[in-house]
This record gives structure tokens, sequence and C-alpha cells, in this order.
């Protein structure tokens, strides 16, 4: 058994279930490439690798939630604000497809189910959080702290709830106390996780906005001349 | 791509690969989330194997690639933890960022030479904003 397992291994969902689901996630990401691709130009395109590289790099980092369980970071919402929800559903696949193929880390026929969870889900429920609240918080970095820290909040509750969905469609075993005791005990730690996915994302959304505030993609998007004069206020004052 | 995103992309980079390559040795070693949820109801011998109870990590199969030289971000063949991380951690960040933005470069929009952001569609693509 492996030390370091990070996603949905082999065996636990049966196989029609992952294969219908490496179907989800290849059409998925195949319309977020195609609708991604008007976002994506000279200065997002390598924005967007970086962000990749960063969430693979967080997500090595391990935190403690409860005694005994850990979480780390699963990076939808951080990428949907950083590059958008398209190409940032595309980064994370990226990341989980490199780990399943070079680090043995999530099964290869769990795959679709990984990349469904995370990417897909994750990535949607995170935007769909920033596009409502960037509308409506103040339009400074604690209101973009705060848009982050919600959306990666629930952006990993839906994505573990993700599983729960796809245990009761394909679970090899039965978890005692049935699918609702699952989604309960899947609930509990990975809000836990999200408090610390949204500390990670806010410190990290706020601090490329303080630098470059032209490369935060939620911000273009919802904020345009007004947020970016804002938010270059700091970034002149702290220098 | 200008040198002010060369330089922010570079600092960028160099701060995934300490976090990859040496913070990550300090990161917890406990199961996740996730693996904690399906080890719930078995129990566990000091080596993380299954020898009692019921639960749904017993129906989990060996990865496919679980011999690989960097599976479960180690080295294979070298005993020390921290280097073997290290090594694993660095590397997957240089691997993510080539792969990524390899493959975000050649599906990019195609504007006009050294466009910007605020460079019109010249191909017609539909415009986000």
């Amino acid at each position: 058994m492996s030390e370091l397992a990070l996603h949905i291994s082999n065996g636990i969902i049966n196989g029609p279930v992952s294969a219908a689901f490496g179907a989800v996630a290849i059409v998925g990401l195949a319309i977020a490439l195609a609708r991604g691709r008007a976002d994506l130009d000279d200065r997002l395109a390598p924005m967007a690798g970086l962000v990749a590289a960063f969430i693979f790099a967080a997500q090595m980092l391990n935190f403690a939630v409860l005694p005994g369980v850990s979480g780390h970071l699963l990076g939808g919402a951080l990428a949907a604000i950083l590059v958008g929800p398209w190409i940032g559903a595309a980064c994370v696949a990226t990341v989980l497809v490199i780990q399943a193929l070079l680090f043995a880390d999530g099964g290869i026929t769990a795959l679709g189910l990984n990349v469904t969870n995370m990417a897909l889900l994750g990535t949607a429920a995170g935007y769909l959080l920033v596009a409502a609240l960037l509308r409506v918080l103040p339009r400074n970095l604690t209101g973009l702290g705060i848009t982050a820290f919600v959306a990666s909040v629930v952006s990993v509750s839906v994505a573990a709830q993700g599983f729960v969905l796809q245990y009761l469609l394909g679970g090899t075993t039965d978890f005692a106390g049935g699918i609702g005791a699952l989604a309960v005990a899947m609930a509990g730690p990975h809000a836990l996780i999200g408090i610390g996915e949204g500390i990670i994302a806010a410190a990290t959304v706020v601090t490329v906005a303080k630098v470059r505030p032209d490369l935060v993609y939620a911000l273009r998007r919802f904020r345009s001349a007004p947020a970016r004069a804002q938010a270059a206020v700091p970034a002149g004052g702290a220098a | 791509m200008n040198r002010r995103l060369g330089w922010f992309l570079g600092a960028g980079l160099l701060v995934a690969l300490v976090l990859a390559g040496v913070v990550s040795n300090f990161a917890s070693s406990h199961p996740d989330g996730l693996e904690s949820v399906i080890h719930q109801g078995c129990e566990f011998n000091e080596d993380d194997e299954i020898i009692g109870g019921e639960c749904v990590a017993q129906q989990a199969e060996d990865h496919e690639l679980a011999n690989s030289p960097f599976a479960d971000y180690g080295l294979a063949g070298v005993d020390n933890a921290f280097l073997g991380t290290a090594v694993s951690g660095v590397l997957g960040v240089l691997v993510t960022f080539a792969v990524g933005a390899g493959l975000f470069w050649l599906v990019r929009r195609r504007g006009p030479a050294g466009a910007t952001a605020n460079a019109p569609d010249s191909d017609g693509a539909a415009g986000s904003r």
C-alpha cells in the first residue's frame, strides 16, 4: 500500500462506472479546451503552465486537519480565479494525469473519476462562487481574498461529494451505514480541508493580485478598470 | 512574452520548486480525507496493510505503474526519503510546467505577432471580454 496516495485508487469504483466517468472527463476537457482557447493568448498560456506546476507542488503539502487525518489543496478554485474556469479545469487535469502516469498516484483506470471530481466539478463549483462573490464583495484585495477562501471551501466540498455519487453508482463494497453515512463522512474532513485550501488559495491570489493584477483572470473578467487601479495601490505603496 | 512576465514566471516556478522540493518533506504523512474515509472500519499494521475489519479500501488494487521509478513521489533504489521526495517534487514541478505550458501554447489563440491580451481577435475566435 502506498505511502502518499492523494486520489482515488484502482478498484474502489467498478469498471463500467470508471469508464463512464472517463468518457465524461474526456468530453468535459475537450469542451473546456475549445471554450478556453478564446482566453488563451500569449500571456495566459505560460501563466496556465505555472498555475499547473504550482498546484502540483501544493498538492504535495499535506496539512493536518484532524488527529490522524490530513488533507491537501485540490486547486480548482485557485485555478479558476487565476486563469479562468475552462483553462483552470485543464490545469488541474494536467496535474492529475502527470500524477497518475509519473508518480503512480491515482489509478489510471480511476483517472476519469479523479478528473471529473477535482478538475471539472471542483473548478466549476469554484468558478460559480467566484462569479457571484466578486459582483457583491468590496472591490479590493480583501474582497478577492474572501472570494478565494469561500470558493475553495465550496469547491473542495463539491469535489468530495462527486466521489460519493461515483460510489453510489459503482462502489465495489458497502460503506458501513450506507451512502448517506459516506456523504457525511466525506463532508466533515473535506470542509476542514477546504478551509486549509481556502487560506492557501487566498494568500496566493492576493499575492499575485498585488504584484501583477493583470494576470488574475477573475479581476480582468469581473473588475476591469477600477479594480486594477485599486489593486495596484498597495503594490506601489509597499514597494 | 515580455521580460516582466518572464520574471514573474521564473519567480513563481522558484516558489513551486521550493514547495515541492523542500517544504514537501515536512508535510503531514497521515492519510488524507478520502483515504481516511475509505479506511474506516479496517485495522492496519505498521506497514499500512489491512489486517482486519471491513472497509472500502479492501477493494483497492495496486496502481498499474506501482513499480515505476518515481512511484509514490519517491525515487526507486534510494532509501533516503528526503532525497526521494525532493527529486520527485522538483521533477514533477518541471514536467507539469513543461507539459502544461507546452500544451496551452500549442492550442492558444493566435493573434498578431507580439499580441497582448488587449489585441483584437484576428482569427475570429469568440472573445470572452
